[in-house]
């Protein structure tokens, strides 16, 4: 394996529990996604109080926030895989790694915001 | 080492007739719908947003849905969800060391694409305002 200036930049030890987290979060997703289809089908039919009524409870805020750190946690570890698979040069897979941990770590303030606005 | 080789188990020639089978398939379209959602997630946080912000954000909310392109790509992005969810349970499945085998993985491919595609049509429905 090549050292120094020309070192193949990829962890250790992470994998498995990365495998793991994944699977984890995908259990709590389909969860998450069965939970909100069955209160969006009881609170038919859906107008505003309705739809809004769902996110007032701090069970279901907490339930949602939730949800979105598996969500971005998730998608960091698919995202990354991908531009591991597709990505040679490090310098280009690097920046695209640090721009979808901005991006997921952006839409889950705004999630928590939206939430907390209701 | 001198002179590189690229050794290739097949040629460029053979891509052609190379045909990915059922699992291949539904497993590059998970791939697919889950970077898909990836990049449509800011799109469908300000709509969320706007939803939950005002009865008046709701009234825009609900008029951009109506807009016939939105509506198409709601419903893309209804099959990605559906595909991407189906297709993860089979995977669950797989990890837990069930179905494992060539005829069975197969067929579970056939019904995450039976159901996904059936709750797709579902979804599409009502996108729409069918149902």
């Amino acid at each position: 394996m090549p050292v120094g200036s020309r070192r193949v930049v990829v962890g250790a030890h992470y994998g498995l529990r990365d495998w793991i987290v994944q699977r984890a979060t995908a259990v709590v997703l389909l969860a998450y996604v069965v939970l909100l289809a069955v209160m969006v089908a009881l609170a038919r039919p859906i107008d505003y109080d309705a739809w809004a009524s769902i996110f007032v409870p701090a069970t279901m805020k907490i339930a949602t926030l939730i949800a979105f750190v598996a969500l971005a946690y998730h998608a960091w570890i698919g995202m990354r895989d991908i531009w591991m698979d597709y990505v040679r040069p490090t310098a280009i897979r690097l920046t695209l790694q640090l721009v979808t941990i901005l991006w997921l770590a952006g839409c889950l303030v705004w999630a928590a915001m939206i939430l907390w606005k209701v | 080492m001198s002179a590189k080789r690229v050794i290739r188990n097949i040629s460029i020639g053979d891509l052609v007739r190379y045909k990915l089978p059922v699992p291949g398939v539904l497993s590059i379209l998970h791939r697919i719908s889950g970077a898909v959602m990836f990049l449509a997630l800011p799109a469908l946080l300000w709509l969320f947003d706007a939803s939950l912000r005002s009865e008046v954000g709701f009234g825009q909310a609900r008029a951009i849905a109506g807009h016939v392109l939105v509506k198409i790509v709601l419903t893309g992005l209804a099959w990605a969800l559906l595909h991407h969810l189906c297709a993860g349970v089979r995977y669950l499945a797989l990890d837990l060391d069930l179905g494992l085998d060539r005829m069975a993985s197969r067929r579970s491919s056939w019904i995450v694409f039976a159901v996904s595609l059936a709750l797709t049509a579902w979804a599409a429905l009502a996108v729409f305002g069918v149902i």
